[in-house]
């Protein structure tokens, strides 16, 4: 392991600028995913605090006995898809509408007689805010005897649901190709270091190295390089984001874990090169 | 210890490099394998060592099937022989000493071991006062004691020469022959190939094999009863 080690420092001395030259080659095109991620960081944010307000809205039936509802709450709060449940009683209803609707507030002050229904307002859990779930919720409140419609904004959940595809697609499309650049660029190194040293593979061949002992160093190569360039990037793109912070718009940059995630994929990225190189280059040697 | 049977090593374009080919090198021995360029010398040691694989026939080397051998297990036999050739072979970047160590370290040597192992075979070859020196600095019989001392280090059961004195002068030539004479009589078995009929004849005791192109022609120990060996 030591002379793993001591081999691979030996490969970055050997070849400074080249290896400079390499791994800010991989952290620029892991920067332009990594401003995608940043640009996907935040849609997703945003899609996340306007998929908090996805709500199920059943009108209750007049008349309706408390104890029923009481119990059926009770069953709806224990729907795996379903965070909270809120009963919101005739009553309320007519002092939320007074409150928020104020250009009607005459009309709600005259009137003799409620006219608004009592309601159960159901909010999801964040991984059911999409069209499916929030329809497959609706179908089994209708379901409930005293359940008389079941309301929810099906159009823009399923706006949000085509948002979140657009997004993902996207992303993945630039990830999948800039991770392809990453490979590629880490080849390219490896192979060079391989032709390089393509004597002492010779030898080592000869007297007896296993093909394991001659790969590691090369494997060890590209994923520091990897990881080097996933740090590169990181320092790039929060370079960038603080630009648009202070010059155009508030936004988030990466949690730890997003960031931590981020290098280690540029590491796995380097190793993934170095290891399909190593293997096309040394059977040539 | 290595032993051809019906060896054949057919190239598509070039044809057979070895045609039938049987012999059988003893433990200790001194062995020489001569014939005209081309006759498959070089071929004959390659099988040995696993470079490359018979199309037909069988080598068996020091208790080795090769023909059965999964390419994982090439190292472990050449972990067991030493391999000299023409033209040295040694990593211009490193000097004798490092040149001789790099095989024990990338066969997983213990380094505390590495030190003395490397100056003892230095010494062996007579090199032990030009350690620190790098190959451009040293004479072409130096560089190929550097290789001698990096074959040996390992204690091969055979050293495997391939025309070593090709490249040197008549004094070097005689220098580097009288010293795989001496890694002989200390137990080592020596398979050189060479057309230097001279030193054939100047070791009459030698096993002799004859090769033309690519069959054996001559054995001097051909038509003793083959007698099986414990690897
Ligand atoms: N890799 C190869 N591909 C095709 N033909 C080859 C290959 N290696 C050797 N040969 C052929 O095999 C024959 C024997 O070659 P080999 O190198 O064994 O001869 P040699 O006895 O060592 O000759 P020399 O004394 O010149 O070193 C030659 O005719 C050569 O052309
Ligand atoms: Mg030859």
């Amino acid at each position: 392991m030591n002379l793993v080690l001591r081999e691979t420092a030996l490969a970055f001395r050997r070849a400074p600028l080249l290896s400079a030259l390499s791994i800010t080659t991989i952290g620029f095109s892991l920067f332009v995913f990594g401003l995608f991620g940043l640009v996907a960081v935040n849609i997703e944010r945003a899609i996340g605090s306007v998929a908090e307000r996805v709500e199920v809205v059943a009108y209750l039936k007049r008349g309706t006995p408390i104890e029923t509802l009481a119990l059926a709450q009770a069953d709806i709060e224990a729907f795996p898809e379903v965070a909270r449940v809120e009963h919101v009683t005739e009553a309320q209803a007519l002092a939320r509408a007074r409150r928020d609707l104020t250009e009607f507030q005459d009309i709600f002050q005259d009137l003799e007689v409620n006219p608004l229904p009592a309601s159960f307002d159901v909010r999801l859990k964040p991984p059911f805010r999409d069209a499916a779930h929030v329809a497959e919720v609706a179908r089994r409140l209708q379901a409930f005897a005293f359940v008389d419609d079941v309301r929810y904004g099906q159009d823009w959940v399923e706006k949000l649901d085509r948002l979140r595809d657009i997004a993902g697609a996207v992303g993945s499309a630039v990830g999948a190709a800039f991770a392809l650049v990453a490979i590629i660029i880490i080849g390219t190194t490896i192979r060079m270091a391989v032709l390089q040293r393509s004597r002492e593979i010779a030898i080592m061949r000869l007297v007896g190295a296993t093909d394991t002992f001659i790969r590691l160093p090369f494997l060890v190569e590209g994923l520091v390089k990897g990881l080097l360039g996933g740090l590169v990037a990181l320092g790039l793109s929060a370079g960038a984001w603080a630009l648009v912070n202070q010059a155009l718009l508030r936004s988030s940059f990466f949690t730890p874990a997003q960031a931590a995630i981020g290098v280690v994929a540029g590491g796995l990225l380097g190793l993934a090169g170095s290891a399909l190189s190593v293997g096309r280059h040394l059977r040539s040697v | 210890m290595i032993k051809f049977t019906g060896v054949t090593r057919d190239y598509p374009k070039t044809g057979a490099a070895l045609k039938n080919a049987s012999f059988h090198i003893k433990k200790g021995e001194f062995a020489f394998i001569t014939g005209h360029s081309g006759a498959g010398k070089s071929t004959a040691l390659r099988l040995i060592y696993l470079a490359d694989r018979p199309t037909e026939g069988e080598v068996r080397v020091s208790g080795f099937a090769t023909a059965r051998m999964a390419a994982g297990d090439i190292p472990r036999l050449r972990r067991r022989l030493g391999i000299v050739f023409q033209d040295f072979q040694l990593l211009e970047d490193r000097t004798a000493e490092e040149n001789v160590a790099f095989t024990l370290e990338v066969t997983g040597a213990r380094r505390t071991t590495i030190g003395p192992r490397v100056m003892r075979v230095l010494t062996q070859v007579g090199l032990a006062g030009k350690a620190g020196q790098y190959p451009r600095e040293l004479s072409g019989g130096e560089q190929q004691r550097v290789a001698i001392a990096r074959a040996l280090v390992n204690d091969p059961v055979v050293l495997l020469a391939d025309e070593p004195t090709g490249n040197l002068d008549e004094r070097a030539t005689r220098g580097i022959f009288q010293l795989l004479r001496d890694i002989n009589a200390s137990g080592t078995a020596v398979l050189m190939a060479t057309h230097d009929l001279d030193m054939v004849r100047s070791l009459p005791s030698a096993h002799l094999i004859e090769l033309q192109g690519g069959e054996v022609v001559y054995d001097s120990e051909g038509d003793a009863p083959a007698m099986e060996e414990t690897p």
